[in-house]
């Protein structure tokens, strides 16, 4: 495979001090990109610990005075501070909502192009970054080139595995001095309140994901049973959130989280176009539904036409089973 | 208060959609607004309904992407502006924003505008980034993927989810603002307002009329929109296999042990 030679920029993000797991993902993606650094932008407190680990040389953190990160001009004005010192030959990030606003914002700025939801990065014959895209809710799957200028991708998370880099990185830290413009300083965070996070991973970052649907009548406890069962995070379809059933950020689909895990588990979800929109490409489906001529069944690998709640304690008490056995 | 609300015409979700050899978007008869974008005109409505002010809707497409136009036309809004060009045709999202800022320049110079709308993302391409890149394009503040807007005086309020927050956050007009359909319920024309809307008044303008350029040297800083000016470029398409239904049992009792059994030995717990 054809490689960069210069130095791959990956915006990283932080959670409560340490580096996420799409970041490690991105990162372990650019080091097999480039002969030459992978370099970090953080916006926040840097994980230098983990940062090493993943084989990153330099460590740049713009100085962003009051302003907050979550503020895509802030962000990317931050970026392009970086990108300005460092002259790299790709800027990679995380495609989440936010990610995704940088990205656009930095394609603008830079006169280039970016590609975003990008589940597989590559270098062609002539140096251009190719990225893979599935698209039309993964139906189709498309690969795209940024052709001008400094490329800019955006990885989807769980594209990649993390691995640590066989040596790792200095991870050495530098300050950088940004000047904002009157955009980015415009706007103001009145309040920023974090959702307690609990033992379940993201949902965005989950490798397995049981999700709740219209089916479980508002009871999410079997959901959550199995979930923590298997090692899962808790998803759920539009109409369980507007129900009020769990919180909006669980909603898995078209406008909600689009969701890509090894494991994708349905209890009493029909399978409306939103909500397989964002998890058909998941690689094994599962669903448990009692009516048998939900759509969902078409996509599924294992289908239960059953009760939920005889169906479910029983896999439950199965699985213990069999683990301890 | 005048707002631009920025609508597009896409392909139905409920039809067959697919890619043509370029991998642009192969459209159809039964193409329709953007359901999100419903969303936005029902926000730039309701806050022009709220501080006194008019709406126009703008789109930018084929012939036929005048109907999205035409929707919020029914909805409420008082005028439209269609840009189509075939020259424009290909624009990557950073294109796109280029073009839809000329024509939110444009539509300034007779009276200024305070606020552009636009939905959250578009049901074909959901990549998100049209809002960024265009309150990028117009120099403006940006407040994205407002779930609740609120409005006092000159200052817009949004809350919105986020990842894992919940953000309240302000900025003062004029600045670009997108909503989720958690925004609010789009209304429903009824048979007066569609009648009304025909009257309605839908500017059409070509890259011409916006100063845009789609050929030129990268030296003189075009091309600027269409398939010449993409910087991102799709190079290959196809269609996935599609995903086929797998083994269904019907639970006669030991439906859960199956289930179990499954997992375990595909080894996917």
């Amino acid at each position: 495979m054809t490689t960069l030679t210069g130095t791959v920029l990956v915006v990283v993000d932080h959670a409560g001090g340490a580096l996420t797991g799409p970041s490690a993902e991105v990162l372990t993606l650019a080091r097999g990109l480039t002969t030459g650094d992978v370099d970090a932008v953080a916006l926040a407190e840097p994980d230098t610990t983990a940062l090493a680990r993943l084989g990153v040389a330099t460590v740049h953190v713009p100085d962003l005075g009051p302003l907050a990160p979550e503020i895509a001009p802030v962000a990317a004005e931050a970026v392009l501070a970086v990108v300005a010192a460092v002259r790299p030959e790709a800027v990679l990030l995380v495609s989440s909502f936010a990610g995704k606003e940088v990205a656009a914002r930095l394609a603008v700025a830079l006169g280039s192009g970016a590609v975003v939801d990008a589940t597989a990065v590559s270098v062609d014959g002539g140096g251009r970054l190719l990225a893979s895209r599935s698209v039309l809710q993964g139906t189709w799957e498309t690969s795209c080139a940024v052709r001008r200028g400094l490329p800019v991708v955006a990885v989807k998370p769980t594209a990649v595995e993390a691995a640590d880099a066989p040596v790792p990185g200095p991870a050495t830290v530098s300050a950088v001095p940004v000047t904002f413009s009157a955009v980015a300083r415009a706007v103001r965070v009145v309040s920023r309140t974090a959702h307690p996070g609990g033992s379940r991973a993201p949902l965005g970052e989950a490798k397995v994901v049981v999700v709740g649907g219209r089916g479980v009548e508002g009871d999410f406890s079997l959901v959550e049973q199995l979930a923590d069962e298997i090692g899962g995070a808790v998803g759920a379809t539009r109409v369980a959130t507007d129900e009020g059933w769990i919180d909006h950020s669980a909603q898995v689909g078209q406008t909600g989280v689009t969701i890509s895990p090894r494991l994708y588990v349905g209890l009493g979800v029909s399978g409306a176009i939103h909500h397989t929109a964002g998890m058909q490409t998941a690689e094994t489906i599962v669903v448990v539904n009692n009516d048998p001529e939900a759509p969902i069944f078409e996509i599924a690998d294992l289908g239960v036409v059953g009760d939920l709640t005889e169906v479910v304690p029983q896999a439950v008490a199965e699985l213990r089973r069999l683990r301890q056995g | 208060m005048r707002i631009v609300v920025c609508v597009k015409h896409v392909p139905d979700l409920q039809a067959e959609r697919s890619l043509d050899a370029a991998g642009h978007l192969v459209r159809g008869d039964d193409d329709v607004l953007n359901e999100l974008d419903e969303n936005a005109v029902e926000a730039a409505l309701a806050l022009a309904e709220a501080v006194g002010g008019e709406v126009v809707a703008l789109t930018m497409g084929p012939d036929d992407a005048v109907d999205a136009v035409r929707r919020a036309l029914q909805m409420g809004a008082a005028s439209g502006v269609h840009v189509v060009d075939e020259r424009a045709a290909g624009s990557d999202v950073v294109g796109t924003a280029r073009v839809l800022a000329a024509a939110v320049r444009k539509v300034g110079e007779e009276a200024p505008v305070d606020l552009v709308v636009t939905g959250m993302a578009s049901m074909d391409g959901l990549t998100a980034m049209l809002p960024s890149a265009l309150a990028a394009s117009l120099e403006l503040p940006q407040l994205t993927l407002a779930g609740r807007v609120a409005i006092d005086g000159r200052t817009v309020t949004v809350t919105r989810t986020i990842g894992d927050a919940d953000e309240v956050l302000a900025a003062e007009l004029p600045l670009v603002l997108s909503v989720t359909d958690q925004a609010n319920e789009p209304r429903y024309p009824n048979f007066k307002a569609i009648m009304a809307a025909k009257k309605r008044p839908v500017a059409i303008w070509d890259l011409d009329d916006l100063s845009l350029a789609s050929t030129g040297a990268e030296a003189d800083g075009g091309p600027e929109v269409g398939t010449a000016g993409a910087g991102a470029v799709v190079v290959s398409a196809a269609p996935r296999p599609p995903r086929e239904a797998g083994r269904v049992i019907t639970d006669s009792g030991d439906a859960g042990t199956q289930l179990a059994a499954y997992l375990v030995e595909n080894k996917l717990v």
